[in-house]
């Protein structure tokens, strides 16, 4: 056989049937569902009189709408109450394993499954949300569906799917000090463009993504979406089978040692051909912030806010001009005079116990600026949350002014009560920056959570390196 | 789901690239659990002044002049065109329910967030990529005239322009069949229920911890 990507391996390992047009009906062994993109989807199942072809696979957990504070109260928005019921009541009615709100394993959604173990490599693993290539972190073939594809996954365990072109990001070398997964990420966006890798499935490999822990490799996977690929991977390696080794959903006994040798395969070969392939040096690599309204909209914190008038590219350039104008940044300003309202610590991206404890390193013994006026930090899951309470950073953060708050969605996309108000400023450790993404008029930057915390303190970003 | 086969209307002209899901149906949306009603949200930050709310009524609320969608005719169109990564970020398929509740069947942009494309063949909405150079093209023309109108026929894959200049576009054979005919995947998907059995029966050999 010839030389095989990671992807290819991924993809050919699941195909029931092949159309003569290239469309594949591929089976899904992982199903990840949450209270936004499901209701319809148990709705038009019941409509259809359909059952799901098998329950087993499917996980749920409320997380974009859940407060993240006062929990024992409830939901006070009815909207997003009755949501959250409709959640609970579908997996009730359909047999599907939830994780509900009062649960210590309550989390975002690509936390818990990682967390659980209920993500495995070499399985494909969907969730009606983009930040699903996540879990492609662990040589898992994950990607984000809309609800139609929900319902269509509950239905028959399939999904229709044409075979994406293969692109692989090398980061070679050594990381700077203070310089993050996130910071790679961000990297690779400036370079590529949003779009730049759509259509692709993006391999992230090079010996900077090897030395990086489950967490940064997730961090990465992540963001692949922001780039434009609806896939995101990283080859699995020991690390990979460290993390995943004892986790509740994880085989054992002889299923472990008999997973363990098949997931040891999981790589790309040696001669592997990828339509594209692009090559970063880790050490030119500096700790980013985003200036925009788009994630590629990002520089190196010592440098500046671009200027629209220099770039020649017209449609370019005006909406370089919108995004300053809607940040109420002005051109070539320095990244590190911008001066910032609030903070937010958390998010899929960045909220598992490695970032709250880069965070915490920075903030230790020190107090939020006085003109921040508000800084929270939300656990990715009620488990991490409790390992975090356990090391006493709950302590460092709520001693610096932080708000320590239950694990959910949050900030990141402001479905709950957490959100800036218009024209407020954030450091931001999630994954958008779009117009109104942390609430009506709000200015979102996105950085790793070292900056973030860096920028609480200082009241403004700062270079993380030399604070 | 609805059909399309062939449709004249309207183009609305939405001269911005990557906008985002966000923007064609802001977050505060997402809490409902049906499909339909979005249409009036659609776009929502730009289209209002103030800050808009699920279960507000929307009539109360100050309209902006300004945007496109507001405006006689484009009110009622139903084609949109925009700049290239048209739908990037969530896989929020109310964005695809806000388009088509508002009117909208067909989106014509250099390209597209691949999600967001899969989402609309799924709900009768058919987005079509064309060479940014002919997108340009058709903002001049649309820019030329109030109200102009392009006729799209997806049997014949192509777009009849008002002085009659015909532009091909590409469709996947498949989705087409789907749109052409109004059918649900799911439906022909069961069809294949055996292979599914028997692919699940291989497969408990092969990777017997899944199951
Ligand atoms: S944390 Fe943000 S990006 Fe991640 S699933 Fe929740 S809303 Fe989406």
């Amino acid at each position: 056989m010839s030389a095989q990507t990671l992807y290819d391996k991924l993809f050919d390992a699941h195909v029931v049937r092949m159309e003569d047009d290239g469309t594949a009906l591929l089976y899904i062994d992982r199903h990840l569902v949450h209270e936004v993109t499901s209701p319809q989807a148990f709705e038009g199942l019941r409509i259809a009189g359909r059952k799901p072809w098998r329950t087993d696979t499917a996980l749920a957990v409320p997380d974009h709408n859940v407060p993240t504070s006062h929990r024992d109260q409830g939901i006070i928005d009815p909207v997003a109450r009755t949501q959250v019921e409709t959640l609970d009541a579908n997996c009730r009615e359909f047999g599907i394993t939830e994780f509900a709100m009062d649960d210590i394993r309550q989390g975002i959604v690509h936390v818990i499954g990682p967390e659980q173990g209920a993500t495995l490599p070499g399985m494909t693993l969907v969730c009606g949300d983009s930040h699903t290539a996540t879990h492609g972190a662990f040589g898992t073939l994950a990607f984000g569906i809309g609800t139609s594809e929900v319902e269509h996954v509950l239905a028959t365990q399939c999904l229709l799917q044409k075979k994406m072109k293969n692109m692989r990001v090398n980061i070679e070398g050594v990381l700077g000090a203070g310089v993050t997964a996130k910071d790679i990420v961000l990297a690779v966006i400036g370079k590529i463009g949003t779009a730049g890798g759509t259509g692709y499935a993006m391999e992230f490999a090079g010996s900077a993504i090897r030395k990086l822990s489950m967490e940064g490799r997730m961090t990465i996977c992540n963001m692949a979406i922001e780039a434009g690929a609806r896939v995101g991977l990283v080859a699995v390696d020991d690390t990979t089978i460290e993390f995943v080794k004892g986790r509740p959903y994880a085989p054992e006994g002889h299923l472990w040692d008999q997973a363990v040798s098949a997931w040891k395969q999981l790589v790309s070969d040696e001669d592997a051909v990828f339509d594209t392939e692009i090559t970063i040096d880790a050490a030119s690599i500096k700790p980013q912030v985003t200036w925009g309204t788009s994630p590629e909209m990002v520089v190196a914190v010592d440098d500046r806010v671009p200027d629209p008038a220099v770039e020649v590219d017209q449609v370019k350039s005006s909406g370089m001009q919108k995004a300053l104008d809607y940040m109420g940044l002005s051109a070539s300003m320095p990244v590190n005079e911008i001066s910032i309202d609030k903070v937010f610590i958390g998010s899929c991206t960045n909220s598992r116990l490695e970032d709250l404890q880069q965070a915490a390193e920075v903030i230790k013994g020190r107090k939020v600026a006085a003109n921040v006026k508000q800084a929270l930090v939300v656990p990715g899951s009620g488990l991490i949350k409790q390992r975090a309470e356990e090391l006493g950073l709950d302590k460092i953060f709520i001693a610096a002014g932080f708000e320590w708050r239950d694990p959910g969605c949050s900030m990141c996309l402001a479905m709950n009560a957490d959100r800036l108000e218009p024209g407020e400023r954030c450091a931001s450790t999630s994954n958008r920056n779009f117009e109104g993404r942390q609430g009506q008029g709000g200015r979102t930057h996105l950085v790793s959570p070292a900056m973030a915390a860096a920028a609480a303190i200082a009241g403004h970003f700062v270079d993380v390196r030399n604070f | 789901m609805e059909k399309f086969t062939r449709l004249t209307g309207i183009v609305a002209p939405l001269d911005r690239p990557n906008v985002d899901t966000d923007a064609i149906i802001p977050k505060q949306y997402l809490k409902s659990i049906k499909r339909s009603g979005f249409g009036p949200n659609a776009f929502d930050d730009w289209r209002y002044l103030d800050a808009g709310e699920p279960g507000i009524d929307n009539s109360t609320r100050r309209v902006n002049k300004d945007f496109i969608l507001n405006q006689s005719p484009y009110d009622q169109s139903s084609i949109l065109l925009a700049r290239e990564n048209f739908g990037c970020g969530s896989s929020r398929e109310h964005a695809v329910w806000a388009l088509t509740d508002f009117g909208f069947r067909v989106v014509i942009a250099p390209s597209f967030a691949d999600i967001f494309f899969n989402n609309s063949f799924k709900n009768g909405l058919l987005p079509i990529a064309l060479d940014a150079a002919v997108v340009d093209d058709l903002f001049k023309a649309v820019d030329g005239k109030k109200g102009y109108q392009l006729t799209v026929d997806l049997d014949q894959q192509k777009i009849i322009t008002e002085d009659n200049n015909e532009i091909a576009f590409e469709v996947d054979e498949f989705r087409k069949y789907c749109l052409l005919n109004g059918l649900d995947d799911i439906g022909l998907t069961l069809q294949h229920a055996d292979d599914i059995r028997t692919y699940e029966q291989r497969m408990k050999q092969v990777t017997p911890w899944l199951f």
